[in-house]
């Protein structure tokens, strides 16, 4: 390798190299500042600040990192820069920056100040692992990625070891995890004996010759799927969600939730894309290699995952578990976006995950903030809360109003732009499965409204008085939801411009 | 035409009352209530500029305003009225401030909210009514849910919590329907206008091109989520509970604003747009709304409980305006349009005098009353206006309605069968046997429950207030309804228009 590749690489992974060094740093500095711990928050905003700098700075740029130089091979390297990726690497920095001021204000976290250091450590590692997944393009490096990312998550779900529920959460999501990244790195093993590489876009050229084993090759497509189906907890693969979310502290299941999923989302589609597309079309769809039904997998899983999500959702009372059903059916509608092939589908699932990102986070927020007094999140709790604490009450109403999808808030958009997808590529029958699970969650999101204003309590429950700084850090949740949900042309525009995934 | 922004002024009045509202404290209700009132008598005001503004010579859409919203999609905010809609909207500007006066007494806890959300609402209603975009219309049409819930759920009777929650799965249940319609009508526009728009003038032109097949489901997913709104039997179920566990003002908007929002939007989209499907329905639809109209009627007829004998009755009254729509000759939909004003006010009235006694006695039950005339005079006056009103007597603002839909539908060579209206004209007559016998179980006779004698006073000066407007307007519709169906003429006649050219063909 020549050295003005390797510094071409290496300016291209900036970010990367960045939220490294910040690791490093954190590591470090646990182990200079004994006493006063909070100096490692302050590092970690400092770390992701600049990642995140050096993500939008990478904004117009693209190219390929690690190219062994054989371009005509169409060898184009491990890793790839691009406006897809960019878009998602800022939706990850930007959930990591908002779960650091999480953390600043969970009680959960703050029990186990004194391994503070550890546990932003962890976070970067997942960080790292996110950021390595968006934009991979080999399978080995895919495998690699997702393996930081769910071997720094398996310790942080049980990270505060309060109680068994969170040991239970670390050691189920290992587990499930261990199972499925075994199937991935199994199918993942039958491409590489059938296709000889481990390059998407070499496999993209390869898969087109005529004696492909298909059936083989399919049963490596399910394998590998099951793998990126189990970060972005779609059905079947969702079984650990429930427990782990539930178990794991309110700051990593947010990050989970969020996060993780994006990550997910984009290696799905960046895999999906790159390995199989053969060309686009005029009108923006993708013309797929004939080796593998991706759309039929896709639309059954995610009315599968869905429908699923709404219907268990409906019968649970603890908020944090139904949050986690919720954000199983989410993952279901994103889906929707990817089972159209089209350029005009990957444009709302964007607008979606920028959306998804603002409102389930805001919910876990106030979730937290409210468990953080009352020590529960069980929904029963939470009766006459509407008046007890007006603010916490109509903020978490606002966030699960734009969950469920109502107007005017941007959770509205979110879906608009699915449906119009939809509705363009002639899904329509999708597209009213997904509206009759958005009324199946309409029930379970109204319930918790319910709750807080119509439920009288039966004991008197105290004022939940939130500090200055978590009021902003809500508002700054919040405030997004209204402008988007009225004024969506800039995050449109935006989402639009990122949808370029290089390759073709 | 020139751009004329009245219509943003009534559309912003309430809502930045409302939010003006959160900002004042809780231990002043009398403030609250006070400046609640004032602003939505300053929404009345300024529709009625817009009705001495309007120009009933026209019909076109006036007062259009129109900024482009969303690029990406062709979305404006497009606003603009026809003598229709502008009807809607003076009735709900007039009874807006009504309910808030009326609730004065009735709503005691939470006044703040209760004004945040009865405003709020409003600003749905006026822009249901107003909106020339589809998009912005669903907007509106899904704003008005959460309010509403919160109306019902938080002052509502017993079983409150649950009519909120049925009815709002139901009604978004049928709004998301026809938000998936929107969608592909609008792709489906793109076709031939060139791009995307959700621009209902637009609209207008392309959707009578839909092919017929398709024409039909989008069609019914319009129809279904208006007809729940509207309710057409037998999607009433959510309307006996919600109507009877709502406060007395959530009643009176959801009876006289809420409801003419499904009817409105049959008018207003379903047959506009997909005409040739709205004239092969029309008879199976119809049939609907005489089933609504007589079973409306009959078990209005055995309800013990006042407000749920006035709930049914809302089921008939509006299974006439329905007949009436898909009738589709002029004198009919005419009539179905002064008969939702009609029912507006009538069944607003009788949801408030019901509310007047039961904030005396907390007991509706008809069997509790008896002789109340002696105690009562000028209530049992009033009351017997409304339920006369209510009934169709000549002379008042009910007769009108219905002997113009009668009428037309006898005429109507849509329907192509004077069944209908022989059907519909039994409606009548139970209506008289409902509320007459009502009326003469609750006010005639002798006083046999003590408890009356200390608990029934005569109507207050405050109650008067509320319910004289409402009273002038019923006997001036009944004696000189030119005034109002001069206004909705022109309207009415191009719709029916835009009906008949695409459908000659079809009916001959």
């Amino acid at each position: 390798m020549e050295l003005s590749n390797l510094s071409h690489s290496l300016n291209l992974l900036l970010p990367e190299l960045t939220l490294s060094i910040a690791l490093l740093v954190l590591v470090l500095f646990d182990l200079i500042f004994h006493h006063d711990k909070k100096i490692i928050s302050y590092v970690a905003l400092i770390g992701l600040l600049a990642t995140g700098f050096f993500v939008i700075n990478q904004f117009s740029l693209s190219g390929f990192a690690f190219s062994t130089g054989n371009e005509s091979y169409r060898n184009f390297g491990m890793i790839t820069i691009d406006s897809f990726g960019s878009f998602f690497k800022l939706i990850v920095i930007v959930a990591s920056v908002i779960i650091v001021f999480f953390s600043l204000s969970s009680d959960e976290i703050k029990k186990t100040s004194e391994r503070i250091g550890e546990y932003y450590a962890l976070i970067f590692g997942m960080i790292l692992g996110m950021l390595f997944m968006i934009s991979a393009t080999d399978l080995i490096l895919i495998y690699l990625s997702v393996e930081l990312l769910s071997l720094s998550s398996y310790v942080l779900a049980g990270f505060t070891k309060l109680r068994e529920r969170n040991s239970e959460a670390s050691l189920k999501y290992m587990i499930y995890g261990s199972v499925s990244s075994g199937l991935m790195l199994f199918g993942i093993s039958l491409v590489y004996g059938m296709t000889g590489t481990t390059n998407l876009y070499m496999i993209n050229s390869l898969i087109q010759i005529p004696h492909l084993n298909l059936f083989t090759f399919s049963f490596a497509m399910i394998l590998i799927f099951a793998g990126i189906g189990y970060k972005i907890s779609s059905a079947p693969f969702h079984f650990w969600t429930p427990d782990v979310y539930e178990g794991a502290p309110i700051t990593i299941t947010a990050f989970l939730s969020v996060a993780s999923k994006a990550a997910g989302f984009a290696l799905l589609i960046r895999f999906v894309k790159i390995t199989f597309v053969s060309y686009i079309d005029t009108s923006g769809f993708w013309q797929l290699i004939h080796v593998f039904d991706w759309k039929t997998l896709i639309v059954v899983i995610s009315i599968f995952t869905m429908t699923l999500g709404n219907f268990s959702a409906l019968w649970q009372d603890n908020l944090k578990r139904m949050l986690a059903y919720s954000s199983i059916a989410h993952a279901g509608y994103i889906m929707l976006g990817l089972a159209v092939l089209s350029n005009q589908g990957l444009t709302a699932m964007l607008i979606y995950f920028a959306v998804y990102l603002l409102m389930n986070l805001g919910a876990f927020l106030v979730v937290m903030l409210i468990a953080n007094k009352i020590n529960s999140e069980e929904i029963d709790d939470y009766d006459g809360l509407g008046y007890s604490s007006p603010f916490l009450a109509a903020s978490l109403a606002i966030f699960l109003i734009s969950l469920t999808g109502l107007p005017p808030t941007a959770g509205f958009i979110g879906k608009l732009y699915l449906f119009v997808a939809l509705v363009d590529a002639n899904m329509i029958g999708l597209a009213v499965v997904a509206l009759l699970n958005t009324v199946v969650s309409l029930y379970y999101y109204v319930r918790v409204l319910k709750h807080m204003y119509l439920t009288k309590p039966e004991t008197a429950i105290p004022e939940i008085k939130t500090s200055k700084p978590n009021t902003i850090l809500v508002l700054v949740l919040l405030i997004p939801i209204f402008i988007f949900g009225i004024y969506f042309t800039p995050l449109v525009d935006l989402a639009k411009g990122c949808i370029t995934i290089l390759g073709l | 035409m020139e751009q004329n922004h009245l219509l943003t002024y009534l559309l912003l009045t309430p809502i930045a009352g409302s939010l003006l509202i959160l900002f004042l404290k809780e231990e002043n209700p009398k403030l609250i209530r006070w400046l609640g009132f004032l602003i939505s008598i300053a929404a009345f005001i300024i529709s009625l500029f817009v009705y001495f503004g309007f120009d009933a010579s026209a019909a076109d859409f006036q007062f259009q305003d129109k900024i482009l919203w969303i690029k990406s999609l062709n979305v404006s905010y497009f606003v603009g009225v026809d003598g229709i809609s502008l009807l809607l909207i003076l009735l709900t500007t007039f009874l807006t401030p009504l309910t808030l006066l009326s609730s004065w007494k009735a709503i005691e806890k939470k006044v703040k909210m209760f004004t945040f959300m009865m405003l709020f609402l409003e600003t749905g209603m006026i822009g249901v009514f107003m909106s020339l975009d589809m998009f912005l219309f669903y907007i509106f049409w899904e704003a008005m849910l959460i309010p509403m819930y919160f109306i019902i759920g938080i002052w509502g009777g017993e079983q409150r919590i649950y009519a909120s929650v049925k009815f709002f799965i139901y009604t978004m249940f049928g709004s998301l329907l026809m938000l998936v319609a929107i969608i592909w009508l609008a792709v489906y526009a793109s076709g031939p206008l060139g791009s995307f728009t959700t621009n209902l003038l637009d609209l207008y032109k392309v959707g009578p091109s839909v092919p017929r097949e398709i024409q039909s489901w989008m069609f019914f997913a319009f129809l279904l989520s208006f007809a729940i709104k509207v309710p057409i039997f037998p999607l009433h179920t959510w309307l006996p509970d919600a109507h009877v566990q709502a406060p007395t003002a959530g009643s009176v908007i959801l009876a006289g604003v809420l409801l003419k929002m499904g009817t409105y939007g049959i008018l207003r989209f379903c047959l506009p747009l997909f005409p040739q499907s709205a004239v092969y329905y029309a008879p199976f639809i119809s049939m609907l709304a005489i089933v609504g109209i007589i079973y409306g009627a009959l078990v209005a007829m055995v309800q013990p409980d006042m407000k749920k004998l006035v709930a049914y009755s809302s089921v008939a009254h509006l299974g006439f305006v329905v007949l009436g729509i898909f009738a589709m000759t002029e004198e009919a939909v005419q009539g179905a349009v002064i008969q939702m004003i009609n029912h507006g006010l009538s069944t607003g009235a009788l949801f408030l005098l019901v509310g007047v006694i039961y904030e005396r006695t907390h007991s509706r039950e008809i069997a509790y009353y008896g002789g109340i005339a002696k105690l009562i005079p000028v209530y049992c006056a009033v009351l017997m206006i409304t339920s006369l009103s209510s009934i169709g007597l000549p002379g008042l603002n009910g007769f009108i309605g219905e002997f113009l839909i009668l009428l037309g539908s006898f005429k109507s060579s849509v329907l192509n069968s004077w069944w209908f209206t022989v059907f519909a004209a039994s409606g009548v007559i139970f209506a008289a046997v409902y509320l007459l016998w009502m009326y003469q179980r609750v006010v005639f006779g002798t006083v046999k429950n003590p408890e009356l004698q200390n608990k029934l006073t005569d109507m207050t000066a405050r109650e008067l207030i509320v319910i004289v407007p409402i009273l002038i307007f019923i006997v001036w519709i009944g004696i000189y309804p030119s005034t109002f169906l001069d206004m909705t003429r022109l309207s009415t006649e191009k719709i029916l228009r835009s009906v008949g050219s695409f459908t000659l063909s079809l009916v001959k």
